[in-house]
């Protein structure tokens, strides 16, 4: 039982990192009708930029994680700026392969600066562990909860309540008729690749923190938040923090169950899991858990 | 062209509009709205009384179009080609054609994406109350998604949308279309008690009667032009404008299928 309890609670925490990239994810997809494959690089950039502020330059971590985040979601506006404004009204295929393209580009910058070997990202949490009765928790884990907690509540604070969050809303629904009212979508688009550069940073610092350390490959959990997204339902920012929530236990319980229960699997089955729940889902669920019906837009 | 001393609220002057730098829809309008003024703008379809709205809010570019020749004025100052926030805060609010109200979203959620273009936010409660005061049947549902409303009320959510901004001036397209006669008359109503609040209308209308029994004054668009224009009154009067928009001939009424062949025999500019 205890067993169970810690592998859901580790589970959780991987879910909460997943959660994080795929509503980086879905922010832009929802406002802009692009798969971002460049999520991935901001979630590399975020952690390499509290290394350089954190270890580099000795700042406090938690001023290094804000600034990481601030400069990644300017690093996702200038990106929207610079690039992807021009190519609006494009066809999507050929935006979606610039967003590849920058993916690539932004790693080789990440290894460029920072090289390939493997850092340590100078956390606080480090590998200490909290006892709560039998239950063994690491830090990191609990950390990365609080963290995703509170930039997730706050996302959806802004996004329900506040004025903007209703801009960005109504752009996604009908982007002629938002213009219409007067709201500047080419803003709204820009704030929307700020959020997902900033989610993902976060989701790259709580990743590359604790015993995990940090290399060029952390990018490539983009890959497995990728089906939490689809599952959720491409545009739906809920539904992207249940798809991961949902994708990080079922991993870890995979990983904790399957090489006793079901040996014949194979070593690391728990690592295509997130694929395997995707299928499933969209058997059953095509627009997956909360995603909107019809999806395409003009 | 209505002439009372006063600049007027719009001026389109010698506008021409080009989709994808090859189709010339508009070739030469001017037109003009006095303060507080009911302007109706009758036409066919496909004779360019959408694209002079488009032209006119900033929305050409989202259709590929843009302006080649020509000006637009709001009270004196020139906005041509200026982008939709901007055209808002000169005062023009627009309802497109359809009604374009965000389904998923509330009520009251709607009205206040129609205030969020506004620079003083001060007299947004204000404008809020008159808009629930002007459509009651929107307080009512004001928690009910927009899509759940008939098309009559999704009409007044629209405008009350446009009012929110707290325009000088509301551009209405086609708010009529698709409405039960009783609703249009509804409708009517509305945009006659909206316009005696000071607030001027551009109104287009294929129900060339409802438009033309309360415009101050009326153009008629026909390929691009504007071949005729007069008070409200006058147009209703106009033998041409009877037989091409009101049905009516010489020989009392004709069924439309006459009309619809003496259109294809003369056209306007021939």
């Amino acid at each position: 039982m205890t067993d169970f309890v810690q592998l859901i609670f580790a589970g959780l925490a991987l879910g909460a990192r997943y959660a994080l990239v795929a509503l980086g994810f879905v922010v832009i997809y929802r406002a802009t009708g692009v798969i971002n494959f460049a999520q991935g690089a901001f979630v590399a950039l975020g952690a390499y930029l509290v290394y350089q502020f954190g270890t580099t330059w000795a700042l406090p971590f938690a001023l290094a994680v804000i600034l990481a985040m601030l400069v990644s979601a300017g690093v996702g506006a200038g990106v929207e700026r610079v690039v992807l404004r021009r190519v609006i009204g494009r066809p999507v295929f050929a935006v979606i392969m610039i967003t590849v393209g920058l993916l690539f580009l932004l790693e080789q910058f990440v290894t460029s600066v920072w090289g390939h070997q493997s850092l340590n990202l100078g956390d606080p949490w480090g590998v200490s562990t909290a006892s709560i009765g039998t239950l063994v928790v690491s830090h990191r884990d609990v950390w990365t909860l609080v963290l995703a907690g509170v930039v997730l509540a706050g996302f959806f604070a802004v996004f329900r309540y506040s004025g903007f969050g209703l801009a960005m809303r109504a752009t996604a629904l009908d982007q002629e008729a938002a213009m219409a009212r007067g709201i500047d979508v080419r803003r709204v688009f820009a704030a929307s690749w700020a959020i997902a550069g900033a989610v993902g940073a976060l989701a790259g610092i709580t990743i590359a923190s604790g015993a995990a350390g940090l290399n060029p490959g952390i990018g490539l959990i983009a890959l497995a938040a990728f089906p939490a997204m689809i599952l959720g339902g491409l545009d739906s920012p809920l539904g992207a923090v249940l798809g991961g929530l949902i994708i990080g236990v079922t991993q870890t319980l995979t990983a904790g169950y399957q090489p006793q229960y079901a040996a014949w699997l194979g070593e690391n089955f728990y690592v295509v899991m997130p694929f395997v729940v995707m299928i499933l889902i969209l058997m059953v669920r095509p627009f997956g858990l909360f995603g909107t019906k019809e999806v395409a837009r003009l | 062209m209505p002439d009372d001393g006063h600049e007027p609220i719009l001026a389109v002057h010698n506008l021409e509009v080009v989709y994808s730098d090859v189709i010339r829809v508009l070739r030469g309008v001017s037109l003009e709205v006095a303060p507080g003024s009911i302007v109706a703008l009758l036409g066919a379809n496909g004779a360019g009384k959408t694209t002079l709205l488009r032209a006119i809010t900033g929305l050409l570019p989202v259709h590929h179009g843009r302006i080649t020749k020509g000006t637009i004025s709001l009270n004196g100052t020139e906005v041509t080609s200026l982008p939709p926030p901007a055209i808002i805060r000169h005062g023009v609010a627009q309802v497109m054609e359809g009604r374009r109200v965000f389904a998923e979203l509330t009520v009251a959620e709607n009205l206040r994406i129609g205030g969020l273009a506004r620079r003083n936010k001060r007299g947004l409660d204000e404008t809020y109350a008159k808009v629930m005061e002007l459509f009651p049947v929107l307080a009512d549902r004001k928690d009910r998604s927009a899509g759940l409303l008939s098309g009559g009320e999704q009409q007044m959510l629209a405008m009350g949308q446009a009012l929110m901004a707290g325009p000088a001036m509301i551009l209405l397209d086609e708010p009529s279309l698709g409405l039960s006669a009783l609703n249009a008359l509804q409708i009517r109503n509305l945009i006659v008690e909206i316009n005696h609040g000071g607030t001027g209308v551009l109104l287009v209308e294929q129900n060339a009667r409802m438009a033309l029994s309360i415009a101050d004054h009326a153009y008629v668009l026909d390929n691009g032009k504007v071949v005729k224009d007069g008070s409200g009154a006058e147009l209703l009067a106009d033998r041409d404008i009877q037989e091409f928009y009101l049905g009516v001939g010489d020989a009392g009424r004709l069924s439309f299928r006459d009309v619809k062949s003496y259109r294809r025999k003369k056209r306007w500019s021939a």
